[in-house]
């Protein structure tokens, strides 16, 4: 009966697989070239992604360099006290500051400029303030004759660096006939220089391109940030600890845990709206301030905070608290003076990434009244602010042609920041990290 | 004085209660002492935990009374400052109260020059001194509340007194506390929301709301004024947030984010993958603003330019298009991290039984990897949708403000993130239909990313167990 099989379990007669014949080559032919294709598609999407990475540090380091130098133009100018309406005398008196402060400086710059013939509309609208600084610092000038450089509008400081196209027709290249030949005339005499743009570095922001600085954002966006750490960093470590090494099994624990798994994922917009209901409108806080900007985003940052902490405390080995707790530490002793200390390169690590996300967000302080113009350099907490993100938001709408390249230098300020922040974060995790 | 010097001062008292209290507990050691050396076991704690003990009792309420003070304070300034005024000079709205305030508070630190409203100076002058006798009062309150909590724990301190325990239980109370902020948070956004969303939905009907196609919030200042209504139909705005978003954003960002991660885990040499991973990061890590710069002056006029050359003679400078892509290029790394994690997931079981079956490589991932790890890609990419649709700066800076209901992506179209960040940074009332409606829209954003949160974290967590 052994013998009796059925028929489909017969040995077929097989020919062996012919790998040489044509047909097959084909077939192995297209094979290949479908994986190398593949491979190629793999490859093209990371070189597209990074092409785009390419493309847009590109524009913006070509539109931002030049933001970095500003175009002077040199006048010729009397400080004749008469112009100024200042008698000298009292100038040199104990009461000089404030006379020399409510002097006719801007009369004193109109007269100066017209020295330069038809390019006078070259001088900055604000080109005064050089004036009085300068006599501010040295009141001996009064009387005197000097050559002082100016800064220069907008327009001829872009048409020095070579912004406009001139063969364009005058309608559509975005500056007129007078501005081209004011500054043709100027470069033919030698009157013009570009230097480093310390004004773009330490003034705040103004509604003049060639006047506006960053500064004021920046100290912005420091005051913020020191809010934000100063609340999250400590919150966000208890809390971290507490759910890794204290808390219960229970509701209340899952409950706190889905929470801020929650919030990690909240449009951060959604924490624009927390702070503009609370704490604007409930708790009656100053808009536009720090104090607020920095608690919200201190909500913001909180979890990306606590979810790397809690990694960083998972990352300690159990035998550490085995060994502190068999020597007699109570288990607070074995987490401050044990695992904490252990984690805190990790949980740096975190801190330092979510800070960078937080300097780099804008829609939540736009929400909290952090889009104001501010041309003072906020002072403390409370003083009217902007951030450095707000900043390049703010500047890329105003439709003057001379804040292209502003918005795009503080661009670059605010990417170079975030580097070094990364770049800090890396090391620190290279160089203290452990591995158990 | 100002609040922050207070702060300065009560802690450096809180430096110095700690060190009485350590003193107290040396001295006890020292009392327990004998020739023979110190008593082991006579002083229940060591003297650090005397001082800790000591220096939390007296700064907790001080600095709980400074904080609630740094948070409330500014604001009961202003309402003492602005009831001093007459009737006829308060300021109307929210908003020109801050602007008041604010050139109150330039005037008042010399900043400003002069002030534009007439009730300023007259404010500025009072201003430091109604701000000084609050912050006074409240530094006196928590300097009292220091001085009766400090004193009454050295008091307590004795040497059989168990600071250790004590403190511990301080410490843990402050981590319960901690923790509990995130909760507070959750509330805070869904009570506020609520709230505001009660008050909008009490002028307009949710189901106009929600169904109604015309969006218009442009509320008229005079009633008789054409449009004095607005309509707040907010069916164009969900469509051209899921148009931008779940739409050309993913159009972009899957394909590529996923071949990304293919080549990443399946083909570079590890010399290669070094240097390429940096990459996605750094796409990752550049702020929003920068990407909507980019994509309103590049993008967008390359985009423009190639709607005109397609005949569209009336192509809009502010396109779904350009805004898309970009937000795609931005969710790339998210993608492919997503997608990473996924397929590393698969056992590596089948990956070779594949490839001993003879299959190449990109056969392998189509027929193998890929359907094995969709699972865990879906849910990746249902986060990237979340996270896409709540994005608002590249929107705000270059999808523009008008609500098309179009599936021309040339054209532009509006969305839920675009409209609250316009419609609460313009001048308005905080009261109108037109404020509250962003909070409603925000309550939608919160559940839609809050329902796909939890369904995508669930489904990659089912995927996930599947295979362990």
């Amino acid at each position: 009966m052994a013998t009796v099989m059925p028929a489909e379990a017969a040995p077929q007669a097989r020919t062996p697989t012919d790998w040489q014949a044509p047909d097959m080559q084909r077939r192995i032919a297209a094979r290949y070239r479908a994986e190398r294709n593949f491979r190629f598609l793999g490859l093209a999407a990371l070189l597209l992604a990074g092409a785009f990475l390419v493309f847009l540090l590109g524009t913006i380091v070509r539109d931002g360099w030049s933001g970095f130098q500003r175009t002077e133009v040199q006048v010729s100018v009397t400080f004749d006290p008469a112009v100024l309406g200042v008698d000298p005398a009292a100038a040199r008196g104990p009461d000089g500051l404030t006379i020399l402060r409510r002097a006719d400086w801007v009369g004193l710059m109109l007269v100066s400029a017209n020295r330069l013939g038809p390019a006078a509309d070259a001088v900055s609208e604000a080109a005064w303030v050089r004036l009085r600084d300068a006599v501010i610092a040295d009141p001996a000038l009064l009387g005197q004759t000097r050559t002082i450089w100016v800064p220069a509008t907008s327009n001829i400081d872009l048409l020095a660096k070579g912004k406009f196209d001139l063969d364009a027709p005058a309608e559509s290249r975005g500056v007129s006939d007078e501005e081209v030949s004011d500054w043709r005339l100027l470069a033919q005499k030698g009157l013009i220089r570009t230097g480093l743009n310390t004004t773009f570095l330490m003034e705040a922001d103004s509604t003049d391109p060639e006047l506006a600085g960053i500064r004021g954002a920046a100290i912005g966006s420091l005051l913020t940030l020191l809010i934000t750490i100063s609340i999250a960093f400590p919150i966000g470590v208890l809390s971290a600890i507490y759910l890794e090494e204290f808390a219960p099994k229970n509701r209340w624990t899952d409950f706190i845990e889905v929470s801020i798994n929650n919030l990690a994922a909240v449009p951060s917009i959604i924490f624009g709206l927390l702070g503009l209901a609370l704490f604007l409108n409930v708790f009656n806080m100053p808009r536009s301030a720090p104090l607020v900007g920095g608690i919200t985003l201190a909500l913001m940052t909180l979890p990306v905070i606590v979810i790397a902490a809690r990694v960083a405390i998972k990352a300690v080995p159990p035998s550490i608290r085995d060994a502190a707790l068999g020597v007699g530490a109570s288990p607070i002793q074995v987490v401050f003076q044990h695992v904490l200390p252990l984690a805190l390169p990790g949980i740096l690590t975190g801190t330092i990434i979510g800070m960078a996300r937080a300097l780099g967000e804008t829609a939540p302080l736009l929400l909290v009244g952090m889009r104001a113009f501010v041309t003072d350099v906020p002072q403390g907490f409370a003083d009217p602010a902007t951030v450095l993100p707000v900043q390049v938001f703010l500047w890329s709408d105003d439709v003057q042609r001379g804040f292209i390249e502003k918005t795009s230098a503080a661009i670059i300020v605010l990417m170079l920041v975030l580097l070094l922040m990364n770049s800090l974060a890396i090391y620190l995790r290279n160089r203290f990290e452990r591995r158990w | 004085m100002t609040t922050g010097v207070i702060l300065l001062l009560v802690l450096a008292l809180g430096a110095m209660a700690w060190l009485f209290g350590r003193a107290r507990g040396l001295a006890m050691v020292a009392a327990a002492s004998t020739a023979n050396g110190p008593a082991i076991g006579a002083v229940h704690s060591r003297p650090f935990y005397h001082g800790a003990w000591v220096a939390m009792l007296a700064l907790a309420p001080a600095l709980i009374v400074l904080a609630g003070w740094g948070i409330v304070g500014e604001g009961v300034v202003e309402d003492q400052l602005v009831a001093s005024l007459p009737q006829a000079a308060q300021p109307a709205t929210a908003l020109d109260r801050a602007a008041l305030m604010n050139e109150v508070r330039g005037l008042a630190s010399g900043d400003l020059p002069q002030a534009f409203n007439p009730a300023a100076p007259g404010l500025a002058r009072q201003y430091a001194a109604v701000k000084g006798n609050f912050t006074l009062m409240a530094g006196a309150v928590a300097l009292t509340l220091f001085a009766i909590g400090g004193l009454w724990a050295f008091s307590r301190l004795r040497p059989d007194f168990r600071a250790r325990n004590q403190v511990e239980r301080l410490v843990r109370g402050t981590l319960i506390v901690a923790s509990a902020v995130a909760i507070l948070t959750t509330f805070g956004i869904v009570l506020s929301l609520i709230f505001e969303s009660i008050r909008f939905f009490e002028l307009v009907s949710p189901s106009e709301f929600l169904f109604g196609t015309r969006w218009s919030p442009q509320t008229a200042i005079r009633a008789d004024q054409v449009g004095s209504s607005g309509a707040f139909g907010a069916v164009p705005l969900f469509w051209g947030t899921i148009f931008i978003g779940a739409i050309i954003a993913m159009l972009v960002a899957i394909p590529l984010g996923l071949m990304a991660a293919v080549y990443l885990t399946q083909y570079a040499r590890p010399s290669v993958r070094k240097w390429l991973k940096p990459m996605l990061e750094l796409l990752a890590g550049v702020p929003t603003v920068v990407y909507g710069f980019f994509a309103a002056l590049t993008v967008a006029p390359a985009v423009r330019n190639f709607a005109v050359s397609l005949g569209m003679a009336d192509a809009s400078a502010e396109s779904a298009l350009a805004a898309g892509m970009v937000m795609g290029v931005m969710i790339i790394p998210f993608v492919s991290s997503m997608a990473d994690d996924a397929l590393s997931a698969v056992p590596g079981s089948m990956r070779d039984g594949s490839l001993a079956m003879g299959a190449t490589t990109s056969e392998t991932v189509r027929r193998v990897l890929l359907p094995a790890a969709l699972p865990g890609i879906v849910g990746g990419v249902l986060l990237a949708v979340s996270r896409a649709i709540g994005e608002t700066m590249i929107v705000v800076m270059a999808a523009g403000l008008a609500a098309n209901l179009t599936a021309n992506p040339f054209q532009s179209v509006t969305t839920v993130t675009t409209q609250i960040v316009a419609l609460l940074t313009g001048d308005q009332e905080f009261d109108s239909a037109k404020t509250l409606s962003a909070f409603a829209l925000g309550l939608v954003l919160f559940f839609i990313t809050l329902l796909l949160n939890i369904y995508a974290l669930a489904v990659v967590k089912r995927y996930r167990e599947a295979y362990d």
